[in-house]
């Protein structure tokens, strides 16, 4: 399951590296490709989510695939940041959009830091219990206090537009270019970091505790680092949930449920851990899955095919999917992928030598 | 003096519904110690079971044959569990194997509502919910009751360990899986009947929880509650979840009525886990837990 | 039953080995000066240490788990360049001492000093600081990581930058990523290990694992280095092969080895004195020539009851 991580130095390959080609032909096609060719549909139903759960499950990808330690509060950090941005810009107007994402981010690790410190002084595995923990918490703390929503009745709120430098993201695509853009810059820093000695101890963690710490490996503080860096990429994930997707904030239990933690963990086990490419694959997979299913199951079901059945045929298969690809191919779409690319390079070899 | 009883109470009243606790909790631990995991799908299993055998009921199916059926159903889909998800992944890592067992979760939850309806369901078992007078305290019947279903099923497992051969051979699987096999164990069928036993807590817990909270989605939920049962009782350790559920059970009801109202009360869905982890800061191994040396 | 070790066939290799250990001798002195080490925690001690030369000493350390005890007032002493083996039969406590020596295990009784400094229970993770580095019987490499990257790994204590630092690529980071670089190129091509530096390391042989996992302990160019068992399982071309690494890293870096090993080939060819353990005792302690005719030693490998022991 971790075959992917790192086939070749990274550590010793620069930081921008061979990949750089790739990295700005994938950003030429993501700025220029949706506006010509994209509908409100595919802006709303498919961009939109794809990046902010794409982003989430980056972050939960640096602590799970590269630090192995198991987080069930994705959502919960989700909604920190959201709600963090939501009140600060209501309340102290005028912040720029850059502030306000950062101390958005900054809550969502600060928070997770009181959870996990606990859990981390002991075996990994108890920090499945403080994420719960603070999953349920953070459900009830929307729920109990209400000025965080402002009092609203209903209990959602409107996500005001994002603004930036006097550029305002109210149609669906300003939208998507800004949460483009965020995610791409954290992208890039992720990539980077995962090659730097910190990113190389968080895998030592992940692989081997014991030797890593008398290698000299600051455990506690790699943890809580990758805790840290995780939450806050959440969090600002959560942020671009709610302010380019949906645009409500949900408060209470529903909102940002241990469900939608789970559905970030799914990114990345379907995407393949330990890669970046694996958290958006699976944040595609997961967006574009319910989609498909529903109209397959109108199509093949007609009437019978209601929204809890949707909702029930999708358990059943997304479980069934990530127990298949836990026992068949752990390293998900990535491997797949990786194999599909292998594959056609050898086709073009073999064409060269028949030539 | 009416504090003093409203207190007792509380209290009472928190005690036997962490008995409930240490039922599931039970459930965790025979798992846990068999096969390494946590399984996280516990909580859909309660819920199946406990759709399964109210749907029978309202089917017209009288509720001992409904109990029947259902427990077979039960046992055979934790042997299905063993057999098709577990053994193919029976060397990989702990991480790997809770994930599996949250796709497991999702599978059983899906099939169990596309299978029975997503509806609510109330779940009488004959049992009022009256309020019995106990040398002036005040117990309801309906706890009293499940609690000592509860017991008496903790009993009874507790007995079967100890004093039965099958018993004895899932404590020598849980100890040391190679050692087992070179006495002539069966592992996979002993792993399969503990999975089946599984099956069969799952059902009652979910009858017990189901009466009390009505048979729904949230039912599998609550079972999660387990964890910090274990965090403080020791994952490993069967005393540890009987008195780790009886003192979370006592502490989250005292909290609720004590502390909840300065808080804006509903402190139940979480307090349990913040309780374990600030237990856990204390004393790292819990109650009963072993102190382990890694062999290096 | 004890049958891992030939008495007999041994009087030339230990000849060979008393004049390999006194050749290195002289040139250790020689090269300490000119390879620099990991700065440890207090200069002013390890100089004294070094004075004295000793830089590994038990005093009197008992160990027990439970009912069991695993060690019983051992007492040790291992100067700075010497290459140290300890052997004895299975379950003699030998991986307890080194765990207790690298921090795993806490001693319930007795003191240990490593490299200058005293200390009732080694802590773990200041190990590299002092300039000690180990490796692990079952072979702990990291299997997300290339060859590369696992013995870069090594390199964690001496980086100082943060990650924001790392990140971003700026000064003393990048310093310090350059310096990482050379230093594992070099580990990689004195350990010969040049061809296989970007292939996970658990796709390799098994022998070629337990080179890595030694690469990576002297990437530090440690003061002092536990091996436990590093030779299981090789074959004989490949245990030499060892054997000659181990001495260029005694060579090379005034390293002291303290080894575990059951090959008693392996041991006469390549240690200066041996600690010979059974029962969590140390029965003897000496050059080759004098363990290998005592006779503690020899029953002990013989099965002969001793006295007050079963």
């Amino acid at each position: 399951m971790t075959a992917i991580a790192s086939e070749s130095a990274v550590s010793s390959r620069p930081l921008i590296g061979s990949n750089m080609m790739g990295v700005i032909a994938v950003l030429a096609v993501a700025y220029l490709v949706p506006p010509l060719f994209g509908s409100e549909y595919w802006y709303n139903a498919i961009l939109a989510p794809f990046l902010a759960l794409g982003l989430a499950a980056l972050g939960l990808q640096v602590l799970s695939g590269y630090a192995g330690q198991v987080s069930l509060a994705s959502a919960a950090f989700m909604a920190i940041g959201a709600f963090t941005a939501y009140n600060l810009n209501l309340r102290v107007p005028g912040l720029p959009m850059i502030v306000s994402l950062i101390l958005a981010g900054a809550f969502a690790a600060g928070i997770g830091l009181l959870f996990a410190l606990p859990a981390f002084r002991l075996r990994g595995f108890y920090l499945a219990l403080s994420t719960l923990g603070a999953q349920f918490f953070v459900e009830w703390a929307t729920n109990n206090y209400k000025w965080l929503s402002n009092y609203s009745q209903s209990g959602v709120v409107d996500a005001p537009p994002l603004k930036a430098l006097g550029y305002v993201a109210s149609t669906p695509e300003s939208k998507y270019f800004v949460a483009l853009t965020v995610v791409a810059i954290i992208t890039v820093l992720v990539a980077r970091l995962v090659k730097t000695q910190t990113g190389l101890n968080f895998i030592a963690i992940r692989d081997n505790e014991v030797a890593a710490r008398i290698i000299g490996v600051p455990v506690l503080r790699t943890k809580l680092l990758a805790f840290a860096i995780s939450c806050f990429i959440i969090g600002i994930a959560g942020v671009l949930w709610a302010f380019t997707y949906l645009g409500t904030i949900q408060a209470g239990y529903g909102g940002f449920s241990l469900g939608r933690s789970l559905t970030v963990l799914f990114c990345i086990i379907i995407g393949g851990l330990a890669t970046i490419r694996g958290a958006y694959l699976g944040a595609f997979f997961m967006v574009v899955f319910p989609l498909l299913l529903s109209r397959a199951g109108g199509y093949l079901l007609g009437d019978m095919f209601d929204a809890g059945v949707l909702e029930n045929c999708q358990k059943i298969t997304l479980g069934t999917l990530i127990i298949l690809i836990l026992i068949f191919e752990p390293d998900g779409l990535s491997a797949l992928l990786d194999r599909f690319t292998k594959w056609l390079r050898g086709l073009g070899r073999k064409e060269e030598h028949a030539r | 003096m009416e504090e003093f009883k409203f207190f007792l109470e509380v209290l009472v009243a928190g005690l036997l519904s962490g008995i409930m606790y240490s039922l599931v909790a039970l459930g965790f631990v025979l798992i846990y110690k068999t096969s390494g995991v946590f399984n996280f799908a516990q909580g859909a299993q309660l819920l199946f079971a406990a759709l399964t055998f109210v749907s029978l009921n309202e089917r017209g199916i009288p509720m001992w044959g409904a109990f029947a059926i259902s427990l077979a159903i039960m046992v055979f889909v934790g042997i299905l569990i063993e057999r098709v998800v577990l053994r193919p992944l029976v060397a990989q890592t702990q991480m790997t194997l809770f994930m599996a067992t949250i796709g497991l979760s999702f599978i059983i939850e899906g099939a169990a509502q596309l299978v029975w309806g997503t509806e609510v369901h109330s779940l009488d078992l004959g049992i009022d919910d009256v309020p019995m007078d106990i040398a002036g305290v005040f117990i309801s019947r309906f706890d009293l009751v499940a609690a000592t279903v509860a017991a008496a099923m903790v009993g009874l497992l507790t007995a079967f360990f100890r004093y039965t051969r099958m018993g004895l051979a899932f404590r020598a699987v849980a100890q040391d899986q190679l050692a087992s096999l070179s006495v002539g164990l069966r592992l996979a069928r002993i792993r399969a009947a503990v999975w089946a036993v599984s099956g069969l807590i799952a059902l009652v817990a979910g009858l017990l929880w189901g009466a009390r909270l009505g048979v729904q989605f949230s039912l599998s939920l609550v079972v999660l509650k387990a964890l910090p049962v274990l965090v403080l009782g020791g994952f490993d350790s069967i005393a540890g979840a009987i008195v780790g559920g009886l003192i979370i059970g006592a502490a989250e009801k005292l909290a609720e009525i004590y502390i909840g109202p300065y808080l804006g009360g509903g402190i139940e869905g979480w307090f349990a886990y913040v309780a374990a982890l600030i237990f856990l800061m204390i004393r790292p191994t819990g109650l009963f837990g072993q102190r382990f040396v890694e062999r290096v | 039953m004890r049958t891992d070790l030939s008495v007999t066939a041994l009087p030339l290799s230990v000849a060979s080995a008393t004049d390999e250990a006194a050749s290195a001798m002289t040139s250790r002195g020689h090269d300490a000066s000119v390879h620099p080490k990991v700065v440890p925690l207090n200069e002013a001690s390890t100089a004294a240490a070094q004075a004295s030369k000793e830089v590994l000493a038990l005093e009197g350390i008992s160990l027990s788990f439970g009912g069991v005890k695993a060690l019983s007032d051992v007492d040790l002493s291992v100067r700075s360049g010497e290459i140290r083996a300890v052997i004895g039969p299975n379950g003699a406590g030998k991986s307890s001492l080194i765990n207790v020596i690298s921090g795993l295990y806490r001693p319930t009784q007795g003191r240990i000093h490593l490299c200058g400094h005293t200390f009732s229970a080694v802590p773990t993770r200041q190990l590299a600081h002092l300039g000690v580095s180990r490796t692990f019987q079952n072979i702990a490499l990291f299997k997300g990581l290339s060859v590369f990257d696992n013995i870069a790994v090594g390199r964690v204590a001496t980086v100082r930058s943060t990650m924001l630092e790392q990140v971003f690529g700026l000064g003393r980071a990048r310093r310090e990523r350059e310096a990482t670089k050379e230093k594992v190129e070099e580990a990689l091509e004195h350990m010969r290990l040049s061809a296989v530096r970007d292939r996970l390391a658990t796709s390799l042989s098994y022998g070629m694992q337990k080179r890595v996992e030694l690469a990576r302990a002297l990437v530090i160019q440690p003061q002092l280095v536990l091996l436990d068992e590093p030779m299981a399982g090789m074959t004989g071309a490949e245990k030499d092969e060892m054997s000659q690494f181990i001495r260029e890293a005694r060579s090379r870096y005034g390293t002291t080895i303290v080894l575990i090993e059951h090959d008693i080939g392996v041991v006469m060819g390549l240690s200066d004195r041996i600690s010979v353990f059974d029962y969590g005792r140390k029965i003897a302690d000496g050059t080759p020539s004098q363990v290998m005719n005592d006779p503690a030693v020899i029953d002990a490998y013989l099965g002969v009851p001793h006295e007050g022991n079963e």
